[in-house]
């Protein structure tokens, strides 16, 4: 039997329609049910107290310091280590099977779950360097974690700036360097924000990696020893303990709304971007 | 204004990039070295095939553990994997250009969502309702599944969009103009031509859920147990070294270490295998 | 006249095989070299040799020697960044750095160290009146170099190369993808810069160097069959090769 091509080109566009239009109501569903049930939580108090009787009472200020020192260290270490390696990687060698190990090394160590970084991380800086449960010790870890990514994120966009325009730079009489400073990086600027963001996004959600490097202390930290609690820590222990399911919403609540600002920053910031280079 | 020469440069940027390196390779040898001697000193069969996993009793089998995510993962490709393709179908080749630029973002932001706020959807919604309409203690196998299927929705659809949107506009135009309707040409044309990047996407979501700890651990219940059906409660190799590894010592911290490594080879597998799939599509190109 | 290359036995490889054989041939100071001959001939290879750009490939060799104002520029010794400030090209497709109009044309005397804002202006003002597209782009300097035309792309081109003051200009077919009219502005602003510089125009279009160069040079499968004034080359040249080719018989 045949069937008639029309039937099943409309079937088609339903079956696909319909999926499209279900991924975006779970999308949807899982940020207005987290919000719904958080924001009535979230005031200027919640976000500016400390935390009482383990964060069953008061706000969750330290948590707030904790998500935003541990990625920004984190990745102030791995951004410029990262960029730099993609640059030598793909500007100052040539391709070889050991440039090629490594490509394939990063792509795997980029894929490698972040569990495993915080058991390296736990054993290598908490343990062996005494690092303690620490803000040096948690970014560390989330600086290896990130680094792979940004360095293949890195190597990517440089790889697209097109090789004409290193002709010229290097027919104008500029050195190697010079082409990089001057046309490279601003040309691959938005991919490399683009795998930063990215970087900053997945370390603020992080948590397996974190709560054994960086611990959980409630206390505002005032070293690089201190330990710290992020948001995401502090909503795991406080959903999966069972110690205030209205705290809990209300972090995640703010959670959520730090990540879609930083990302829609990130999207807005490369258009602009790229309108202006058009 | 000249600090350091071309040459100068060359010599920070090799150390820079060496030091990158080194670092990674470093945490590669660290993991291998604890992990290693361990799985030599058990025996690599009993430690993958027994299912006896009492650190106390210094029994170390992760076989269940290994089910659990290999099961889980399965979960996950089969309610995340179709799904994600036909998105990825419907955007690229229904979807008028300015709905999907708009719309990829947008799911996008779902891998932008922290891992926990999934694992707590999971136990606040998703767990009831299997416990309720299924049976079972909710926190499952299934519950899990689910949970990682749509975590790996925005891996599956970006990349696949990108791999179907790399089909030259001339197969399409050329199928078109033979009378093909638009779904013909996709099934017929444009899949095959993106076949590669879409297994490619698929297998790089996959190796997101064997990774995945914090959901799992919150969605899965976490009892070492082989699963008989998919409402067991199970413990994934991720949450067992998540669960155990704080206070964790000796020949324990070690059999931690080993099933990190078994984790890592897992993973170097699935991405030698999609970063072939996708290098036969960028050279098809 | 003086000569400002004489190139002896050069010989150019590219992964082994010979690219350019054993070329000789001087090229006289303020004078537009025309270099003719089909694809595949070598002449593309034979200007990049002159500004080293060739080796921005990996797996080449040179052998013999190509002196500039009496110094081998294949010497270990030599600057090549600094042999490319003497050494101006301009590319077949015209390839606008993507910036303003303004930092396309200061580009290369930044990189060699001039940052005076009314220095640099002036350069700019001087550079692009010398390309023949000063009128038409005065009133927006700070437009992307990307919006121009393709004719105007190209005149930019030349600019940016002439704001570096170099000694030598090298055109890979520049008109290729032009028009006739942005064509003929790029001729006329050759024949007024052959006075300052010493210019090498390789092209596709035998016409174009009868139109303007003083001595034409003739490439087939690597080897330079003859050089002579441009003149006779089309009336008399001496090889049929040439002959032929000018003739349109192949090519």
């Amino acid at each position: 039997m045949r069937i008639n091509p029309r039937h099943t080109q409309k079937g088609a566009v339903i079956i696909l329609g319909g999926a499209t239009i279900l991924v975006l109501l779970i999308l949807a569903f899982i940020i207005i049910f987290i919000l719904e049930k958080g924001l009535p939580v979230v005031n200027l108090q919640f976000l500016s107290s400390k935390p009482r009787d383990l964060g069953r009472a008061g706000g969750i200020f330290p948590t707030i310091i904790g998500t935003i020192i541990l990625p920004v260290v984190a990745l102030l270490i791995a951004t410029p280590l990262g960029v730099f390696t993609s640059v030598y990687l793909s500007e100052y060698t040539k391709e070889t099977t050991l440039t090629k190990v490594i490509r394939f090394g990063t792509d795997c160590l980029a894929g490698i779950p972040s569990i495993i970084f915080g058991l390296f991380g736990y054993i290598f800086f908490v343990i062996t360097l005494q690092m303690g449960w620490s803000i040096l010790a948690g970014s560390l870890t989330l600086a290896v974690m990130v680094l792979p990514t940004i360095i293949r994120t890195s190597e990517e966009a440089i790889r697209a700036v097109p090789k004409v325009y290193r002709e010229v730079s290097f027919s104008l009489g500029a050195s190697g360097w010079q082409t990089v400073k001057k046309v490279i990086l601003p040309n691959a600027l938005p991919g490399i924000v683009t795998g930063v963001m990215l970087s900053i996004g997945r370390s603020i959600g992080e948590t397996a990696a974190v709560i054994f490097t960086a611990g959980s202390s409630l206390r505002i930290p005032t070293t690089a020893f201190d330990s710290v609690r992020t948001m995401a820590v502090h909503f795991y222990i406080l959903a999966r303990e069972g110690i205030s399911q209205e705290n809990a919403y209300g972090t995640a609540a703010t959670l959520i709304i730090a990540v879609l600002i930083i990302n829609l920053t990130a999207y807005w910031l490369m258009n602009r971007f790229i309108a202006r280079r058009g | 204004m000249k600090l350091v020469g071309e040459k100068g440069v060359r010599r920070i940027l090799m150390t820079v990039a060496f030091s990158a390196i080194s670092a990674l390779l470093l945490i590669t040898l660290f993991i291998i070295n604890e992990g290693l001697p361990f799985i030599f000193r058990y025996g690599l069969k009993d430690f993958l095939l027994s299912s006896d996993w009492n650190p106390a009793a210094g029994k170390f089998g992760i076989f269940p553990m290994i089910t659990a995510s290999l099961w889980v993962t399965f979960g996950a490709m089969i309610t995340g994997a179709p799904l994600g393709v036909a998105v990825a179908i419907f955007l690229s080749e229904y979807a008028p250009r300015p709905m999907m630029k708009v719309v990829k973002p947008t799911i996008e932001l779902l891998a932008a969502i922290p891992s926990v706020v999934y694992g707590f959807i999971g136990v606040m919604v998703l767990a009831p309702f299997i416990r309720s309409y299924f049976g079972g203690p909710g926190l499952s196998l299934l519950a899990g599944s689910i949970i990682l299927g749509i975590m790996i929705l925005p891996t599956v659809i970006s990349i696949s969009i990108d791999s179907i949107m790399a089909v030259p506009r001339s197969y399409r135009e050329g199928s078109l103009a033979l009378g093909a309707t638009t779904w013909q040409t996709i099934h017929m044309i444009t899949i095959k031509a993106s076949k590669s990047g879409i297994i490619a996407s698929i297998i790089l979501g996959l190796g997101r859920a064997v990774g995945e700890t914090m959901a799992v651990i919150m969605v899965a219940g976490n009892s070492v147990n082989i699963p008989h059906s998919a409402l067991d409660s199970v413990r994934t190799l991720t949450a067992n070294i998540a669960l155990e590894m704080s206070y964790a010592t000796g020949m324990h911290r070690q059999a931690l270490f080993a099933t990190g490594v078994v984790l890592f080879v897992g993973i170097i597998i699935l991405n030698s295998i999609a970063s072939v799939a996708l290098r036969k599509r960028t050279s098809k190109r | 006249m003086s000569t400002k290359f004489n190139i002896h036995n050069f010989n150019f490889y590219f992964n082994g095989s010979p690219v350019l054989k054993d070329l000789n041939l001087d090229v006289t100071s303020n004078e537009i070299l025309g270099v003719i001959g089909p694809a595949g001939s070598g002449k593309t290879t034979f200007l990049r040799s002159l500004n080293r750009m060739n080796e921005l490939e990996a797996g080449i060799r040179t052998e013999g020697e190509i002196l500039m104002d009496g110094q081998n520029i294949y010497d270990p010794e030599v600057d090549v960044a600094g042999l490319r400030k003497r050494v101006g090209m301009v590319f077949a497709m015209p390839v606008p750095l993507p910036m303003s109009i303004y930092e396309n044309v200061v580009y290369g005397p930044r990189l060699s160290g001039i940052s005076s804002k009314s220095r640099l202006d002036e350069l700019v003002e001087k550079s692009l009146k010398e390309a023949f597209i000063w009128d038409e782009v005065r009133d927006r300097l700070k437009l992307s170099g990307l919006r121009l035309s393709g004719g105007q792309q190209q005149r930019l081109c030349l600019a940016r190369v002439l704001a570096m003051k170099p000694e030598v200009i090298l055109l890979d077919e520049p008109c290729s993808g032009l028009d006739p009219i942005s064509t003929a502005k790029i001729e006329d602003a050759l024949t007024v810069l052959k006075k300052e510089y010493t210019i090498i125009l390789v092209t596709n279009n035998t016409k174009q160097a009868a139109r303007v160069a003083d001595k034409t040079a003739f490439f087939l499968m690597g080897e330079m069959i003859e050089v002579g004034l441009t003149r006779q080359i089309f009336t008399a040249p001496a090889k049929k090769e040439t002959h032929d080719y000018i003739t349109g018989r192949f090519g």
